[in-house]
């Protein structure tokens, strides 16, 4: 159990307030129709699942709902911070993250 | 070749103060090749190792270990076996397991003290006892005990179980497996480590799997914290870090990491003589030999390696656990523990081959590996053995995320996730 600040209310609650929402990140093709199996299935269902920093997403379930995305270390549970989307995006692009 | 254990060895050594017994297994040192490597001393892994010495000949095997034997998962978990899963794929893998469960003593000469006490699967919901009537007759046609119970037929089986009216979730009725049970995890390991052992396997412990060496498209040797290890064909089986082993191969994996605990109570009174599970209410529980409750919770829903749990998810199971047995709302709860479990997208394992050559992957048992511990290692050391799935593991390989081919047993066959 830790504790996560969302961006949107800018509170720090308990984790119980949050739902977690997986791997932040993942792009959807662009076009599934010309997509072949293999790509579609990594789409779905491949996970980077590291142990180390991850980046995931967060919904403040029960307060303003909205998903958010959060850095975290999944051996030890530090967090390294938590971002909007679009913030969180030009923080993991920084990181080579996408690469 | 060590001496049986038979009831006049016990006496034997009674006699003489317990001073004359050897050691279960050799703790070895690495050599510098092997035939097969596996990486992964839990159950299913020496299971592995066990059955690739006995049914196919193979010599030159060793099993490595980050940590100690019997230390992970196989030996923290709450022991219950059962084979009542809804899909044939799912149902004739564990049936295949409990079968072997049910000759497991004999055969590796260990006592793994399997209990066929029988495993309720409650139903809360007329659709829960729907899909439980459904479940039943799949089961059944599959040739695997079960039956469907009302809520009295319960009560008189479980004395103590909460069926009023009233409750929250109040019980509309089971499903019931008698030839399901328990058996002693920790013997187990060390039962599957004995028996391997006995057949010239290698358990080489504290030592972690850092590299793989692989050249063409061909599995090569291991780096290890206790030096490089050549080998002909590598078997991993490392639970809830295969996602970790994968990567060093560069083998994707639909598996994400998640802390899942069990716990354990004060010793009572013999008070429960069968399994109770519940997915509504999400807890399960029996009463070990010793006398304690033990206890099963969900996962955190988020990725960990953390080998620990968080408290709401003990405080829901406790929960779960008072609502069927108001009468255990003041034991005390002695012990609690969390392991990583490997959980994959349709809830089934992954036994299967992959892009490289010589390596080998059995995962993804998520929340319920326990219970196929010998049918897992002995499918898989066909597969290792042969470069050929099992006829009962062709449907559990890698590929299916890419055909589409899922075995969907998440909330269909009773698995508590």
């Amino acid at each position: 159990m830790f504790v996560l600040k969302c961006p949107f209310c800018q509170e720090a609650r308990e984790e119980e307030e949050f739902a977690y929402g997986g791997e932040a990140f993942i792009a959807r093709p662009d076009d599934p129709d010309k997509t072949d199996d293999a790509a579609w299935g990594d789409y779905l269902f491949m996970r980077k699942n590291p142990k180390g920093w991850h980046w995931e997403m967060w919904s403040h379930a029960t307060g303003c709902r909205k998903f958010f995305v959060v850095k975290r270390h999944t051996a030890t549970h530090a967090i390294a911070g938590a971002w909007t989307l679009a913030e969180g995006r030009k923080v993991y692009d920084a990181e080579g993250g996408a690469a | 070749m060590k001496k049986d254990y038979s009831v006049w060895s016990l006496f034997r050594q009674g006699l003489a103060h317990n001073e004359g017994w050897d050691p279960a297994w050799r703790s070895a040192e690495p050599k510098p090749s092997y035939d097969v490597v596996i990486v992964g001393g839990g159950g299913h892994g020496l299971a592995t190792a066990y059955y690739l010495a006995k049914v196919h000949g193979v010599r030159n095997i060793a099993v490595v270990e980050k940590g100690y034997l019997g230390g992970g998962n196989t030996a923290r978990n709450t022991t219950i076996v059962r084979s009542n899963y809804l899909w044939d794929e799912a149902a004739l893998l564990y049936e295949h397991a409990l079968k072997l469960w049910e000759g497991l003593t004999e055969d590796i000469n260990f006592n793994v003290m399997f209990s066929q006490r029988g495993v309720f699967n409650l139903g809360h919901t007329l659709q829960d006892m729907r899909d439980i009537e459904r479940r039943v007759n799949a089961n059944n046609l599959n040739g695997i005990d079960a039956m469907a119970l009302t809520a009295a037929e319960v009560k008189q089986r479980i004395p103590l179980i909460d069926i009023s009216k009233s409750a929250r979730y109040p019980i509309l009725g089971a499903s019931f497996q008698p030839r399901g049970g328990v058996a002693r995890h920790d013997a187990v390991a060390w039962g599957f480590a004995r028996a391997a052992s006995r057949h010239g396997v290698d358990i080489i412990e504290n030592c972690e799997v850092t590299a793989m060496d692989i050249a063409d498209g061909r599995i090569k040797g291991l780096e290890t914290t206790r030096g490089p290890i050549k080998a002909e064909k590598v078997g991993c089986v490392a639970a809830g870090h295969s996602s970790v082993l994968a990567r060093m191969a560069g083998i994707r994996m639909p598996i994400e990491s998640h802390p899942l605990q069990a716990f354990v109570s004060e010793s009572l009174k013999p008070v429960l003589d069968t399994v109770v599970m519940s997915n509504a209410v999400h807890g399960y529980l029996s009463q070990s030999d010793k006398g304690e409750l033990v206890i099963g919770a969900g996962i955190d829903h988020f990725n960990s390696y953390a080998q620990r749990g968080s408290p709401h998810v003990i405080e829901h199971t406790a929960a779960a656990i008072i609502e069927l047995f108001p009468m255990f709302s003041r034991v005390r709860m002695n012990r609690q523990w969390g392991g990583i479990v490997d959980t994959t997208p349709d809830a089934c394992p992954i036994i299967s081959k992959t892009k490289v050559r010589g390596l080998y992957f059995n995962c993804g048992w998520g929340t319920g590996g326990f219970k196929a511990t010998p049918g897992s290692g002995h499918v898989f050391a066909h597969t290792i053995a042969h470069d050929q799935p099992h006829p009962l593991n062709v449907a559990f390989d890698l590929n299916r995320f890419h055909t589409g081919h899922l075995i969907d047993e998440h909330g269909a066959a009773g698995v508590a996730h």
